[in-house]
């Protein structure tokens, strides 16, 4: 794949975002077990792993849907036991999903918008009047979400409800909305699930170009692993809530326990 | 035809984020309003105190409750207990001083209401769905019992009802006995239009999409820094109030005296069918269904009539839920987004007539 | 101080000082909660196969009451009442099935719940309209049940058990352990187990939803009218008992939506505490106060475990 040649441009920062020990349980399922990683400010962090290794509960814990049972997570320096969703999404986290999570009976430009909320602080007041204070904001929002409508090629499909749109234009609209919170962590769940090869190049070259432009670190799950060792700076290997690799592509692509549990050993 | 919008380029953001982008539609709001105001010239009393003062009340109603259930996606089977919170907090003000503006009281009322549902919306933080409508119907039978278990509710009047005072206002009567029919048509008119103006504003901003959003997917709202709870609550605030201030007028301005009953859980069902026939999440569907929920079964009184048929009263009633409760089956069918959604599609026909597409 | 004492002390002094009355309450309550869960039951059922919170069921049960006696009143025989009124609840099951639910099938629940707000108002008027909307009495004898009452003279008083009380709590015992059996051990059973897991996956083995959906409400509709015969037995029938039966729904979501023991435990709880509530703590507040007590149990339940008592717990996935 042609993305391939573009050198991440800003690896190897600080660390933005720290994992530690963190075990993760409902009822007696263990989903995740002791895991501890790192994200560095700046570059692609992959997770991967078989089915049910405990990915998606991985990105819930990090932006504090899940409570994780025991663990720390170290954000921009600040240690907690555990992230709160609010708090996280006000310090810069943002997040797709592996299921479409649009609002279905909002326009694409609603969607959008909606991902500015928590930049938008015009009171309650003056939204009773709309004119005035309450639509300048607006106004200003707009602009910007317009650039990122521009920047993600969905200038046709502005004004649609987002339920009626194919499933590859529904992944580029939520990450749009992500986009729109400017986030300095991404949380991408599978980006490319069920897209063909055109538009996983398409996404890949948005994944690309979020890094590249505005510096937005990202950590992303994907199936995918032709373009997650294409795209990623370094990758994380979970099995069975485990995990079992860390490193960079090359590095990953050759380790044993890694091939061992992509083609099924017994444990 | 006339129904074009070719030509007309929004060049600004502005121009582009109002709620009427289409200049005929200003031109038919515009129309509309005026018609309003004229109405009582032409129509007779009938018309205007027993069809337009209540569909407006009702309207107004219904754009509280579809601010919760349309917009928030939050079921409540408690609405008329709501209205009667507005209503038996508007006589207590009212009569406890007397020497204020009633307008002030009515606006009053609904922050009772409002101060009661945020109160019984508590719970929707942890109750969602199914859970939460039978919820509310805990406010439903505890308000309806408060208004005919707490005299000092109804001033310890013996008949157990509240009957309104007279009021004045600029030295005319706009409740009580002594009001004109055209007087409170105008006073309900000019509420009415405020407060949907107000709601208007509200759901086309940073506040209805945060509600819109709670409905739609309330996970990915709260994970994009949403709070629910508060958002929650504030959705319950505002459709409190607006019923409240609706349940106010339906006693001060139509009824004119009110029991408990007025207020029971058959009220709260109207009010959601109107909801749902008008369009979930649709201004002008809470219109369009208060219009067709009220305006049935008069319709249905006069239809055999018309034929030189007789049928009973209760017949009448029989019928009329029956229709009811087909119409909302199928408009649940045909449509499930309501008149409102039918209107739209309606528009845009209109717009590419004489071509189907 | 004395408020203090007259709530949490003085109602158990009475209890103790007119035990009595503590279990004449107790059993009213009891038979109170057996027919909650007979609605509740009923309910459960279609929730579990279709999905569809049937917000109906309490209606159907009035429908099917007055079905019946309206039939008696216009000369049918009792037991040949009793066959037609089981047809028409089979045509309704069919009815339901073709006009609401396959037109329905793929909209969200929420549109489905709001549907059975639609067949609550299409059945009361359709009953007004056919049979009339006075009160009728329950043909209580000409189905051969048995009345009057059983007085007990122990724990220094009388306790008075009315026979219809005690059938109603052996026929809601007899069709609830039928019900487990059938959905257990036979084959609709199972197809109906599997409908409730998955639609899709169902039909994907040649299971026919539209034939498990009638069953359900036929089986449902079976349910609401033993339980109309004996609700209308203990008062009278009308649209008014509508009220009673939106009892059934704090029973249903104190037990959790899915569970059938849930609904019994449920209707058990709701039926006794409101009795005991309205008995022992209603006076100091006037009375009446078992018109929401109901509601009130349910919602502080779910404040604490929001899937209810027997619901699976809820884990959000995304």
């Amino acid at each position: 794949m042609s993305v391939a040649a573009v050198e991440p441009a800003t690896a190897a920062g600080e660390t933005l975002l720290k994992v530690e020990n963190v075990s993760l349980s409902f009822g007696g399922v263990r989903a995740i077990r002791d895991v501890s990683f790192d994200i560095r400010r700046g570059e692609i962090r992959a997770i991967i792993g078989p089915n049910g290794a405990g990915k998606t509960s991985m990105l819930n814990v990090i932006n504090g849907f899940y409570h994780p049972q025991a663990g720390r997570i170290t954000y921009k320096g600040a240690t907690r036991r555990r992230m709160r969703p609010h708090q996280a999404a006000a310090q810069g986290v943002a997040r797709t999903f592996q299921n479409v999570a649009l609002f279905k009976g909002m326009t694409t430009l609603d969607n959008i918008l909606t991902g500015r909320t928590l930049r938008m602080h015009k009171s309650f007041f003056w939204q009773l009047w709309r004119y005035g204070p309450a639509l300048n904001e607006e106004i200003e929002h707009r602009k910007y979400c317009e650039e990122i409508i521009d920047f993600l090629e969905i200038e046709r499909i502005r004004k649609e409800p987002v339920g009626r749109l194919p499933y590859g234009l529904q992944k580029r609209v939520e990450l749009g909305r992500a986009l729109a919170m400017q986030p300095d962590l991404l949380l991408l769940d599978e980006p490319m699930a069920g897209m063909n090869l055109e538009e996983k190049e398409d996404m890949s070259r948005f994944i690309l170009d979020v890094n590249a432009e505005f510096g937005t670190t990202i950590a992303l799950i994907e199936h995918d692993i032709g373009v997650v060792m294409d795209l990623s700076d370094r990758i994380v290997v979970l099995d069975y809530g485990n995990k079992i690799a860390d490193g960079k592509p090359d590095e990953v692509r050759s380790d044993q326990k890694v091939i061992d549990a992509y083609l099924g050993v017994v444990h | 035809m006339f129904y074009r919008e070719a030509g007309q380029y929004k060049t600004t953001y502005q121009a582009d984020m109002s709620v009427f982008p289409i200049l005929q539609d200003r031109i038919g709001l515009a129309l509309i309003i005026v018609a309003a105001l004229v109405l009582p010239l032409v129509a007779g009393e009938f018309m205007i105190a027993s069809v337009m003062v209540p569909f407006l009340i009702l309207a107004l109603a219904a754009i509280g409750l579809n601010i919760l259930t349309g917009y928030t996606g939050l079921v409540s089977l408690g609405t008329g207990a709501f209205m009667g919170v507005g209503a038996y907090a508007c006589y207590k003000l009212s009569t406890t001083f007397p020497a204020i503006n009633i307008l002030v009281w009515i606006v009053a009322s609904g922050f009772v209401s409002c101060a009661v549902g945020v109160l019984f919306g508590l719970p929707s933080l942890r109750i969602k769905g199914f859970y939460l409508a039978v919820a509310t119907l805990a406010a439903q039978f505890f308000l309806q019992w408060c208004f005919v278990r707490v005299p000092w509710l109804y001033n310890y009047n013996p008949s157990g009802a509240i009957e309104v005072p007279s009021r004045t206002l600029f030295g005319i009567h706009v409740t009580g006995a002594s009001a004109t029919p055209t007087t409170r048509y105008y006073v309900a008119l000019a509420i009415v239009i405020a407060v949907t103006w107000i709601v208007s504003n509200l759901v086309h901003g940073r506040v209805g999409r945060s509600f819109m959003a709670v409905r739609d997917m309330d996970i990915a709202a709260q994970l994009i820094g949403i709070r629910l709870l508060r958002t929650k609550l504030l959705a319950f605030a505002v459709s409190s109030f607006i019923t409240g201030v609706a349940g106010a007028m339906m006693v001060f301005l139509w009824l004119g005296a009110a029991e408990p009953d007025a207020f029971n859980i058959n009220q709260s069902f109207i009010l959601l069918f109107m909801v749902i026939i008008g369009g979930l999440g649709s201004l002008i569907g809470s219109f369009f269904g208060a219009a067709l929920i009220y305006v049935l079964p008069i319709i249905v009184r006069a239809t055999p009539e018309t034929f030189g048929l007789t049928i009973g009263a209760a017949t009448v009633e029989h019928l009329t839920y029956l229709i009811t409760g087909a119409l909302i089956i199928f408009f649940l069918i045909v449509e499930p987004l309501g008149l409102a959604r039918l209107w739209q599609i309606g528009k845009q026909k209109l717009r590419v007539w004489p071509f189907p597409y | 101080m004395s408020f203090v004492y007259s709530i949490f002390v003085d109602p158990f002094v009475q209890m103790i000082g007119a035990p009595d009355l503590l279990v004449q309450t107790l059993w009213e309550g009891l038979v109170g909660g057996v027919l909650y869960a007979l609605i509740a039951l009923g309910f459960v059922l279609i929730f579990k196969a279709s999905g569809v919170f049937n917000f109906a069921q309490g209606i159907m049960m009035v429908f099917a009451a007055l079905t019946l006696v309206g039939l008696h009143e216009k000369g049918v025989p009792a037991f040949l009442a009793l066959a037609l009124t089981i047809l028409v609840m089979f045509a309704l099951a069919l009815a339901v099935e073709r006009v609401i639910l396959r037109p329905l099938v793929n909209q969200p629940d929420i549109i489905l719940f709001m549907a059975t707000f639609g067949l609550t108002y299409v059945l009361i008027g359709l009953g007004e309209l056919v049979f009339g909307g006075n009160p009728k009495n329950m043909i209580t004898s000409e189905l051969l049940l048995p009345s009057g009452s059983l007085d007990f003279k122990t724990l220094g008083g009388l306790v008075s058990l009315q026979k219809i009380d005690i059938a109603a709590a052996i026929i809601a015992s007899l069709m609830v352990a039928v019900l487990a059996l059938f959905f257990q051990k036979t084959r609709i059973g199972r197809a109906l187990r599997a409908v409730a897991d998955d639609h899709q996956a169902a039909l994907s083995v040649g299971i026919s939803l539209d034939q498990i959906w009638v069953i359900v409400w036929f089986t449902a509709g079976l349910v609401a009218l033993a339980t109309g015969i004996m609700w209308g037995a203990r008062s009278n029938v009308s649209f008014a008992l509508e009220i009673i039966a939106l009892k059934a729904l704090p029973v249903l979501i104190l037990g959790g939506l899915t569970s059938v023991p849930g609904a019994i435990v449920g209707g058990l709880i709701i039926g006794i505490g409101e009795k005991l509530g309205e008995f022992y703590w209603g006076p100091l507040v006037g009375g009446g106060i078992e018109s929401w007590l109901a509601y009130f149990i349910a919602l502080a339940v779910l404040l604490f475990r929001p899937q209810g008592l027997f619901g699976e717990k809820i884990i959000e996935r995304i």
